[in-house]
């Protein structure tokens, strides 16, 4: 029995691995902040740095305080949260379909492979040329190239999922009586939630890492923009905080998904 | 819950898996009374299994008619339901929504649902398991679960694809006996397809055997014993040897007396 199910039959070993695992976030965030500050003291200590001391843990914990009362941290989290939002919803409607379509057919699958293998390797961010020519406005730009990051992890999670579905399942279905519909609402969605979900996961983190440079080249909100703007004004407290701000929210959003996946998860002995 | 048996009737039923390939079986006919059991035997790809899935609507039949009273099957339906070799629960729900799940699908009010889950969790003695995770139960209760699951839809027909093969003896023995039990108890009809010659002597009111390829029904043999059926009943053991007999007579093969008082 694995460690998962003995922990879902015992409450105890299951306060245990919890308080163990919240121990092992403070100790190691705690290293991770002690050697930031380390690292600051020694740039802001050597006459040759010290112009770079925004970048320590210090100024840059201090540089928040101003960053919310002019509004900057708000504007930009929003910029980017809608940016973020709009691309990944657009992955996860384009790419679910695709997904469910590439794992049930065999000839789809077959007939798809290459294109989308081949598309998928392409940098997201070698279509920016392309994209600034389709698109009106930066924001639609941007919208694209998170979409057309994040798309292929749901493609390919969800077509996964469903290729590990017991064929049994839909010959079950069918006999009692279910229809196309309550096929994937009620036996193909959750028994590949955990690969769906595995996937919105994986596309969320490449989603994130594009934003953020996308966001240098031409507009003028969103979190990418204002550390260019902090890096162009010198404040590199600004800068500093901008980038652990980035840190904080992306790893909000995956801690989001965890939490989706072990709530959607039947598999036993998944964490 | 009200269930009744229907008649049975296929007619001329033929069966091929690819337009140039040999058939499974051609013009094979075959009639149930309404609550009849009736156990299918023989040898692994004789076109058993492969009749089963067709009764189920989940085979479309090359030619050939299967009539239960006057309806006519052309795909699943609740009223004919299939219990398989696996219980193939769906793992991301609790018992009783495995069980309620055929109801969900027609769109059953909750109410009548639940009570409904409740009853046939009770008929097959798994009431404290309702909110269990299925994947935490036996694979002798998890059959049952696919069993209530079935007979939640208060089927005219249950079809039985060697469902307790995997089964420990014990487990199996026991589950045989249940299943006909509320066959009997409810009215419905019963067909199962099996390897073994013990489960169709405990569990059928008649042995239809088929073998060759294409399969044909070579013989047919009334079951008539009084219930409870135990193993051990002499009456048991003569007509296990009888059917024993005729499975080895349909194969081409010497009955097993014959070749025992040869020896």
């Amino acid at each position: 029995m694995s460690a998962t199910a003995t922990n879902a039959t015992n409450p105890r070993a299951a306060a245990q691995a919890a308080a163990r695992s919240a121990v092992n976030w403070v100790v190691g965030m705690a290293i991770f902040l002690a050697l930031w500050w380390l690292g600051g003291y020694f740039i802001g200590a050597n006459p040759k740095t010290a112009s770079f001391a925004g970048f320590g843990l210090i100024p840059t914990l201090e540089a928040f305080p101003a960053l919310w009362q002019s509004g900057k941290l708000q504007a930009a989290t929003l910029a980017s949260g809608e940016r973020l939002g709009a691309g990944m919803a657009l992955a996860i409607a384009i790419g679910l379909p695709i997904g469910i379509i590439v794992g049930r057919s065999k000839f789809f699958r077959d007939l798809s492979n290459s294109g989308f293998q081949f598309v998928r390797m392409i940098s997201p961010l070698s279509w920016t040329p392309i994209a600034v020519l389709v698109f009106s406005s930066w924001d639609g730009s941007i919208i694209f190239l998170v979409a057309i990051a994040a798309v292929w992890p749901v493609v390919f999670a969800t077509a996964a999922g469903l290729a590990k579905v017991d064929p049994a399942w839909f010959k079950v279905a069918r006999n009692l009586g279910a229809n196309p519909v309550q096929m994937l609402n009620q036996i193909i969605m959750p028994a590949i939630a955990f690969d769906v979900f595995t996937g919105i996961r994986l596309a969320l983190g490449v989603a994130w890492v594009v934003l953020v440079p996308a966001e240098l080249l031409g507009v003028t909100s969103g979190l990418g923009y204002t550390i260019k703007d902090a890096r162009e004004t010198l404040s590199y407290d600004h800068l500093t905080a901008m980038v652990l701000t980035i840190g904080v929210i992306g790893y909000f959003l995956d801690s989001v998904c965890v939490g989706l996946i072990r709530r959607f998860s039947w598999h036993r002995g998944d964490a | 819950m009200s269930i009744r048996g229907v008649r049975l009737n296929i007619q001329d039923l033929s069966y091929r898996y690819s337009s140039r390939g040999e058939p499974t079986f051609t013009e094979l006919n075959l009639q149930a009374a309404p609550g009849e059991c009736l156990a299918i035997i023989g040898r692994s790809g004789c076109g058993k299994s492969t009749l089963l899935h067709i009764i189920a609507g989940l085979l479309k039949p090359a030619a050939g008619s299967i009539h239960l009273d006057d309806t006519r099957v052309e795909g699943p339906s609740p009223k004919w339901v299939m219990m398989f070799q696996a219980p193939h629960l769906f793992p991301w729900m609790k018992v009783s929504r495995n069980v309620g799940v055929g109801l969900k699908f027609a769109k059953w009010p909750e109410k009548e649902k639940n009570d409904r889950v409740a009853e046939a969790l009770r008929l097959v003695e798994l009431q404290d398991y309702a909110d269990t995770n299925v994947q935490d139960l036996s694979g002798g209760q998890q059959q049952r679960v696919a069993l209530a699951r079935s007979l939640v839809m208060e089927p005219e027909l249950l079809l039985l694809d060697e469902p307790f093969s995997a089964l420990d003896a014990f487990t199996r023995s026991s589950l045989q006996r249940d299943v006909r039990s509320i066959a009997k108890r409810l009215g419905f009809n019963l067909i199962i397809v099996t390897h073994d010659i013990d489960e169709a002597v405990i569990m059928a009111d008649r042995a239809v055997i088929m073998a060759g390829a294409p399969g044909k029904i070579k013989d047919e043999i009334e079951v008539a014993l009084p219930d409870p059926r135990q193993r051990e009943d002499a009456a048991v053991q003569g007509m296990r040897a009888r059917l024993m007999d005729a499975f080895h007579k349909a194969a081409g093969k010497p009955p097993a007396s014959e070749a025992s008082a040869a020896a």
